[in-house]
């Protein structure tokens, strides 16, 4: 009830209309932020911290700046997914599942359909996500505290499981487009010796290949967007324009209330990619060093593995544009949790809303709730609020956003190819990034002409830097015992599933093999 | 990107101004001036000792309106500052590219002389303190005494866990002084940042650490992890209770130097700007408060003199990693 009464309180005060205003304002700003490519939530909230710290001198309270923050980190989920959809062009990080079934959705005139999921996905996500956070925040943290080492790294098997344990793709091209992104993680400096990697600098400074510095093009490693929008940005390009030589294709749009409304009375068909994306999303946003990227990724390969058509995942699934949707969300409000409980950033942007609550005098950390009530409840407020203001921003947009699918794709393509030069440039601010990113949208070309499934090696190139370091700091603990793995009560059990998973695709071989015979 | 960024900026800047409460940047006086975004590098991950320490200068600096410029921080943690020293040696820009420095700025020029980098290039903007170690324990290991630590430690050989930040780290520094003047066998585990080396202490996956103040106060206050000894040469004010190693007879004290640095083949003109631009950020009561609640210590000194001390900490560092077989 305390809570209950505590939360009533914040809400009105999110209700204020200084807050209200802020929230909207907020919501828009990271819709459109989010949505552009290279840009998201992080770059949206980094911006305008200094905006916030007029507000905090105009209220004097930290309140209301961080309620304009929450909004933008809120938008920003939101807005991810309207360039995935539509332009095929993940918005940011934490959209690039999106585009795997939104794009086709997109491409077979389904665009509405797809944009409206988007939207009320991520709506219950966050719902969800914020009655999970009023409820159970400090024993969540203590949760989040007993995921150790080994723990994460059963996760991260998992996660990858779900994406070889899947039917229809072919297998051994599953595991090298894996692999593939596996290498790519690895480049630049480990992180636990501090040796360089892959780098072609290691021998005295000279350069292995001449002519070439590798400094500026591997030393930062490969970054996950430059992955991400040269594989759908330029790959996705090059593709559409190859398929189309003769004439252009274009995609159907038709814009009508009727059909908008519809879309909404269907999207119960989406419940269950939408309750697996809220709920994985939410625990995997609460662990530090995850974030919403990965939880939006394994949302969606659990969606597809437990799927009963797995076979239309890839190919305009309703429920493969819901589960990343409603993760990301859920994720977002899931990585404040430690945020606010732990002071421990889950996600970059939260390490910027750290940033800001210090300067705010704020002490973020386990005595936040108690010691701060005036804060935390207005906050939590706002979560709901900032919510229900971003599905409905979203809705009335989405007219404007379907007008961009008219384009014909003479247009389109090298508005594409402008927006993902841009993009990468804004993310990183770093040339050879760019380059890279043309480079491997070349060969993601090539690779797809030969059949190979891309969304691996992204989601390889994701969960390689989290799962490696935490693959070897559990070995160091074990002295390099792999018993670990299977000796401790969390892990165990995941680590069992995930191998049984890998291993399942296999098994139906032998046993197709034995039946044949 | 850096248009919205200025926009934004100038917006907040001329807000606080209209307010009345904002001071008009100073730097006015001075023949640089930023022309563009400052990208300041932070050679360590997010919400460790200094990422906090990076962002509230940034924070300070755009409150204030001290830069007419913004102040951009990114994280460049890999390879123990290697990835963040590579990048300011060849920064394409000097007079916009500074960084936030830790011991690693010594330590990994000795160990990767391959990088190519010596560090008394880098122009030397200023040290804004010195921050300490402490050593803590979680409260369910019963330990309250660097006794009982000793004795403890001792008695589970390699069971017992610190967990640190990185390979040949500060903390790894600390923790094989431990392992060779008390006969000890701590294993040692390498994380990405501070922050992750906190969460790992208070949910008991390690069982100890050497975190800065900063980086354990959260779990300090809410009673999760209690400090044992500090490794400094006086007790610290925020601890009164707690010895210095130096009183268990150990002559051993270690510091973390604060420091911001420029690229190097900055202009004399920008490090005049970003020498000014720091003392003015030391000076603010926010950074005073920082200092105290944080258990910072150290006299802010620039140029020549913090030089100097590169020189000596260089030097220690040296023998250090020599003694303990990192190099030769």
């Amino acid at each position: 009830m305390d809570v209950l009464f505590s939360l009533g309180q914040g809400i009105l005060v999110a209700l204020e209309p200084l807050n209200l205003g802020l929230a909207i304002l907020g919501v828009v700003v990271g819709l459109f932020v989010g949505a552009m490519p290279g840009l998201g939530s992080v770059n949206g909230v980094a911006i305008l911290l200094p905006f916030t710290f007029v507000i905090q001198q105009m209220t004097g309270s930290a309140t209301s700046p961080m309620i304009f923050l929450a909004a933008i980190y809120y938008g920003a989920m939101y807005g991810g997914a309207i360039s995935s959809i539509t332009l095929g062009i993940p918005g940011a990080s934490t959209a690039v599942a999106t585009t795997f079934d939104g794009r086709p959705m997109a491409l077979q005139g389904r665009a509405d359909r797809a944009l409206v999921t988007a939207a009320v996905a991520s709506f219950v996500g966050g719902t969800i996500a914020n009655i999970l956070f009023t409820a159970f925040a400090p024993p969540l943290a203590f949760v989040a505290l007993k995921f150790g080492d080994p723990e994460i790294f059963a996760l991260m098997l998992l996660a990858f499981a779900t994406f070889v344990g899947l039917g229809g793709d072919d297998i051994p091209k599953t595991i090298f487009s894996i692999c593939f992104g596996l290498v790519l993680a690895t480049v630049g400096f480990d992180i636990i010796s501090g040796e360089p990697r892959l780098l072609f600098f290691e021998v005295q400074g000279e350069n292995l290949i001449p002519g070439l510095n590798a400094v500026n093009w591997f030393s930062r490693g490969i970054q996950f967007l430059v992955l991400a929008i040269g594989v759908y940005g330029i790959g996705e390009m090059i593709w559409t324009i190859n398929s189309s030589r003769d004439g252009v294709k274009m995609s159907e749009v038709n814009v009508s209330f009727s059909r908008i409304m519809a879309s909404i009375r269907n999207f119960p068909e989406a419940w269950k990619g939408t309750t697996i994306g809220s709920l994985l999303g939410f625990f995997v946003g609460i662990l530090p060093a995850a974030g919403a990227t990965p939880g939006s990724l394994m949302s969606y390969g659990v969606a597809k593995m437990t799927s009963r058509n797995p076979q239309e995942y890839g190919k305009g699934a309703v429920d493969g544009v819901a589960a990343p949707e409603a993760a990301n969300n859920s994720a977002s409000t899931g990585a404040m949790l430690p945020m606010m409980t732990l002071g421990i950033p889950g996600s970059p942007t939260t390490a910027v809303l750290l940033a800001g609550m210090v300067i705010w005098g704020l002490q973020p950390g386990p005595a936040l709730f108690a010691e701060q009530p005036d804060f935390v409840w207005p906050l939590i407020g706002s979560f709901y609020i900032s919510n229900v203001v971003a599905l409905l921003v979203n809705l009335a947009f989405i007219p404007l956003f379907l007008w961009m699918l008219r384009m014909p794709f003479t247009i389109l393509a090298p508005l594409i190819f402008v927006l993902s030069l841009v993009g990468v440039y804004a993310a990183y601010q770093n040339i050879y990034d760019v380059w890279l990113m043309v480079i491997i949208g070349f060969a993601a070309f090539f690779l797809r002409m030969l059949d190979y499934p891309l969304a691996p090696a992204v989601l390889a190139i994701v969960l390689g830097p989290i799962a490696e370091p935490k693959l070897r700091q559990s070995l160091l603990f074990s002295d390099g015992s792999f018993d670990i793995f299977f000796t401790r009560p969390i892990a165990a059990p995941i680590t069992i599933i995930a191998l049984i998973l890998l291993f399942l695709p296999l098994l139906k071989l032998i046993r197709d093999k034995l039946r044949g015979s | 990107m850096s248009l919205t960024k200025r926009t934004f900026a100038g917006l907040a800047a001329a807000a606080v101004m209209a307010f009345g409460m904002g001071q008009t940047a100073t730097a006015g006086s001075h023949a640089f001036e930023p022309s563009k975004p400052i990208d300041f590098v932070i050679m360590a991950g997010k919400g460790g000792g200094a990422d906090k320490m990076a962002r509230l200068m940034q924070s300070i600096i755009e409150q204030e309106g001290l830069s007419s410029r913004p102040v951009v921080p990114t994280n460049k943690p890999g390879g123990s500052g290697a990835e963040a020293l590579v990048h300011l040696n060849s920064a394409t820009d000097p007079d916009h590219t500074i960084m936030v420095t830790l011991n690693s700025f010594f330590t990994t020029p000795l160990r990767q002389p391959g990088l190519g980098v010596d560090i008394m290039t880098f122009a030397p903007i200023g040290r804004m303190a010195e921050d300490t170690f402490l050593l803590w324990v979680h409260k369910d290991e019963g330990i309250t005494s660097f006794d009982q630590f000793v004795e403890e430690a001792k008695s589970r050989g390699s069971g017992w866990v610190m967990g640190g930040t990185g390979k040949n780290s500060e903390d790894n520094i600390i923790t094989d002084h431990l392992n060779a003047t008390f006969g000890l066998d701590i294993k040692y585990i390498p994380y990405k940042g501070g922050g992750e080396v906190a969460k790992q202490l208070a949910g008991q996956q390690i069982t100890s650490s050497v975190n800065n103040p900063s980086e354990a106060l959260g779990f300090y206050e809410s009673g999760d992890v209690i400090p044992l000894v500090a490794f400094t040469d006086e007790r610290l004010a925020l601890f009164p209770d707690v010895p210095t190693l130096k009183e268990t007879g150990n002559d051993f004290s270690y510091f973390m130097q604060r420091a911001v640095v420029g690229a190097p083949g900055m202009s004399d003109e920008a490090l005049g700007y970003y020498n000014n631009l720091f003392q003015q950020v030391f000076e603010t009561d926010a950074w005073q408060e920082y200092r105290t609640k944080k258990a910072l210590l150290g006299a802010k000194i620039e140029g020549d003199e913090l030089r100097a001390y590169w020189e000596t900490q260089r030097n220690r560092h040296e023998g250090i990693l020599k003694a303990s077989g990192a190099i030769n």
